[in-house]
């Protein structure tokens, strides 16, 4: 469909998106110390997707990111966030205390954070796709 | 304000989603005057960009053009200035901006800005708040999202679809 034309857009879209996704992942590992986060990281994620459907047409989106991935990533990333949860049960402290993963309580709330702005980040992103690849579909 | 009553007198759905999205930039753009890095990122990224794209994809599923209501509704004119005179009547008893002594400074705030960066070894407060202090509360909203993923999933994927109606044919075959 729009994929034999907008010569600009195109060009223009290609050069983008590998900056998008780079930002996207700068946002998500810097979100500790700079503003940002799983959600913002994953909302920016999910734009470079966007983009490229509202570009090549969602038939070629899907090529990359098909329907099983993303429901599997959706179901992985909160997964992740109640595995990191649970972990701490295995440690002797209550849900989400993260403290007692690492080494001493510092390095472990450092690790428990990490892991559950993935988790954010990657359902975040994978729910956001999903929605507009539905709402595109449709259209076609 | 003018592009709040530019939203409301535009009879265009078009031109009413790319005007919410420009309020989304400005009130993203009020978030960094006020310190608010995180909220201004997460406004900017979800209320200019994604909302926006997801509203005209929605629009293209129907009508661009609002519907002219048959007759006013005076009874909704009513509610809504009794509802705003009530709420600013609350405005007029919330503390002065910026004032030190409100409660909203007093309570767990400063041992969040005192001690976060001591007992998470994360410089950016609103991380370590989000993550580990509010950590339920984050799971609730990663759920929340989840949650709406699932629902349009379930309503508009043709490969959900196609397979229930199958489901129904086999049943109604049986």
């Amino acid at each position: 469909m729009m994929t034999s034309q907008h010569l600009i857009l195109r060009v223009v879209s290609k050069i983008l998106i590998p900056l998008i996704l780079l930002f996207a992942l700068y946002v998500q590992f810097h979100g500790e110390s700079g503003p940002g986060g799983g959600f913002q990281a994953g909302v920016i994620f999910a734009a470079a997707f966007i983009l490229y459907a509202l570009v090549f047409g969602p038939e070629n989106t899907r090529r990359v990111a098909p329907e099983w991935a993303l429901s599997t990533l959706m179901a992985t990333g909160i997964l992740l966030y109640l595995g990191t949860g649970a972990a701490s049960f295995l440690f002797g402290a209550n849900f989400l205390e993260y403290g007692v993963l690492g080494a001493d309580f510092v390095a472990g709330q450092l690790l428990g954070i990490f892991l559950v702005e993935l988790g954010v980040g990657i359902t975040v992103a994978a729910v956001m796709i999903t929605i507009y690849l539905a709402f595109a579909e449709r259209q076609g | 304000m003018v592009v709040a009553f530019a939203i409301i007198r535009r009879r265009s759905l078009i031109a009413t989603a790319m005007l919410s999205s420009f309020f989304s930039l400005l009130m993203a753009g009020t978030f960094v005057l006020l310190d608010a890095v995180d909220v201004a990122f997460a406004e900017a990224a979800v209320g200019a960009g994604i909302t926006t794209v997801l509203m005209l994809s929605a629009l293209a599923l129907t009508s661009s053009v609002e519907v002219q209501p048959l007759k006013s509704n005076w009874l909704a004119l009513v509610l809504t200035i009794a509802t705003a005179g009530v709420l600013f009547y609350g405005v007029s008893d919330l503390p002065a901006f910026g004032d030190a002594a409100a409660p909203a400074q007093r309570h767990v705030a400063p041992r969040y800005l005192e001690m976060a960066e001591f007992e998470t070894g994360i410089p950016n407060v609103v991380t370590s708040v989000l993550a580990s202090y509010r950590g339920f509360d984050t799971f609730g909203e990663l759920t929340v999202v989840l949650t709406a993923g699932i629902g349009v999933m379930l309503l508009m994927t043709p490969g959900v679809r196609r397979r229930r109606n199958q489901k129904e044919t086999d049943e109604d075959a049986t």
